[in-house]
């Protein structure tokens, strides 16, 4: 393989990788001020903060391998939707509290599954940033894993309404493991892990937490939505960049 | 003299802004100084990616410097290897632990495993070391801890997380 082919797959992974952490990132941030008790407040807060340092790292790379001297804010305010390559559950909207649980449950067991195995990738940017955000994802994980169980293992109320979260988000899923040539040939090159790996793990801790909150996984197959890795994206995007994105577009190189 | 031994001496006055009992030496931010060509480069490492910390103890390693009529010098920002608590000293845990704050334990990968499945065991109460104590709250007043409540004594602490 050339090595501008590695190059240019390289960018795109880093995309893909900084665009879901920068949009969740974003997404958890809305509740900020809104979170049913004040411990979740700063726990949802806290995520999103270890995401958005993440998307810093993770950007600034695909910018710096890039090179056309775009940073991670470039990158982040000056792009518009058909160039974002996020997971398409991270800009499913918050919903009530049980679906926030849910998209944030499998977001950290994907990004646990694929961290943990990207730390021994042969690019040392790559294996650098795993190793420092997959102590922090153990922690968000944890704490939405808890959740997932108090709310499945809780009362019927809390039952119904995190089984329909369950239900609702489970046609983004396919989504996360919609692999292409991008992650097959940075698989090949050693520079990440085989995405069959990262399904396994993933699939291994959401069944154990499930089976614990009483919660089944849908059998529905139909209708699935994909294409966030060729940046096909839901109608969410684009308003959560119109929100995101106002500021620097509208006072270009504003500081404060 | 102005050497390498000195400035990381001079490092030992810049706190964490969010944990004043320790300071960056203490707490494993301050990964090294070194001298190239009459500068001195003091490296640091952020303990969480996004912490907001950061650019507070950049300024504070300036103030130090400053007030020592320091100036040839950089700070370099490095992300690998990643931070982890088993760089703080035993002395530091042990601040830590008498500022009423528990300590981290061995980070190790089973560790980290556990804590991501939800199966680590319940943190000692730095009051009474009891181990009868619950997690109140999985993120604290900052990225790096957690609160708890011990049972035993009846006293709510932070954890300081392990990393």
């Amino acid at each position: 393989m050339s090595n501008d082919k590695i190059k240019s797959d390289l960018i795109e992974y880093s995309l893909r990788i900084g665009d879901t952490s920068l949009i969740h990132g974003h997404r958890l941030g809305e509740w900020c001020g809104h979170a049913p008790i004040l411990e979740e407040d700063i726990a949802i807060t806290n995520m999103a903060l270890d995401y958005i340092g993440q998307t810093k790292i993770i950007l600034n790379y695909a910018g710096e391998l890039e090179g056309k001297g775009r940073d991670c804010d470039d990158l982040a305010y000056r792009r518009d939707a058909r160039e974002f390559r996020n997971l398409l559950i991270a800009e499913c909207p918050n919903g009530d509290f049980a679906m926030t649980i849910i998209k944030q449950f499998l977001i950290s067991a994907y990004n646990f599954s694929l961290y943990s195995n990207l730390t021994k990738s042969k690019d040392e940017t790559l294996a650098a940033f795993a190793e420092k955000s997959v102590k922090e994802i153990a922690y968000h994980l944890r704490h939405s894993g808890d959740w997932v169980v108090r709310l499945g293992d809780g009362t019927d109320e809390s039952h119904r309404r995190i089984q329909n979260a369950v239900n609702e988000i489970w046609l983004f899923v396919d989504d996360l493991f919609d692999v292409d040539e991008v992650d097959r040939n940075i698989a090949e090159q050693k520079m990440g892990p085989d995405p069959e790996v990262v399904k396994k793990e993933w699939n291994e801790i959401v069944t154990s937490r499930f089976k614990d909150a009483h919660l089944e996984i849908p059998t529905v197959n139909n209708f699935l939505r994909v294409g966030s890795r060729q940046g096909n994206h839901t109608e969410h995007l684009g308003y959560i960049l119109a929100e995101m994105q106002f500021l620097p577009r509208a006072y270009p190189d504003a500081t404060w | 003299m102005v050497d390498v031994r000195y400035i990381e001496t001079l490092m030992e006055q810049v706190p964490d802004p969010e944990v004043p009992v320790l300071n960056i030496k203490d707490l494993g931010v301050l990964r090294s100084v070194e001298e190239k060509g009459g500068q001195f480069e003091i490296v640091i490492t952020p303990t969480y990616s996004g912490c907001p910390a950061m650019h507070a103890i950049e300024e504070n390693i300036h103030d130090v410097l400053r007030d020592t009529g320091i100036s040839n010098y950089r700070i370099k920002t490095v992300i690998s290897p990643a931070w982890t608590t088993d760089w703080m000293s035993d002395s530091a845990k042990q601040k830590l632990k008498e500022y009423g704050i528990a300590p981290p334990e061995r980070s190790t990968e089973e560790h980290l495993k556990a804590i991501a499945i939800g199966k680590n065991k319940s943190v000692t109460c730095p009051f009474c070391n009891s181990t009868k104590t619950h997690l109140t709250s999985a993120f604290g007043s900052t990225a790096c801890k957690a609160l708890h409540y011990c049972d035993s004594c009846d006293q709510p602490f932070e954890e300081f997380k392990c990393h």
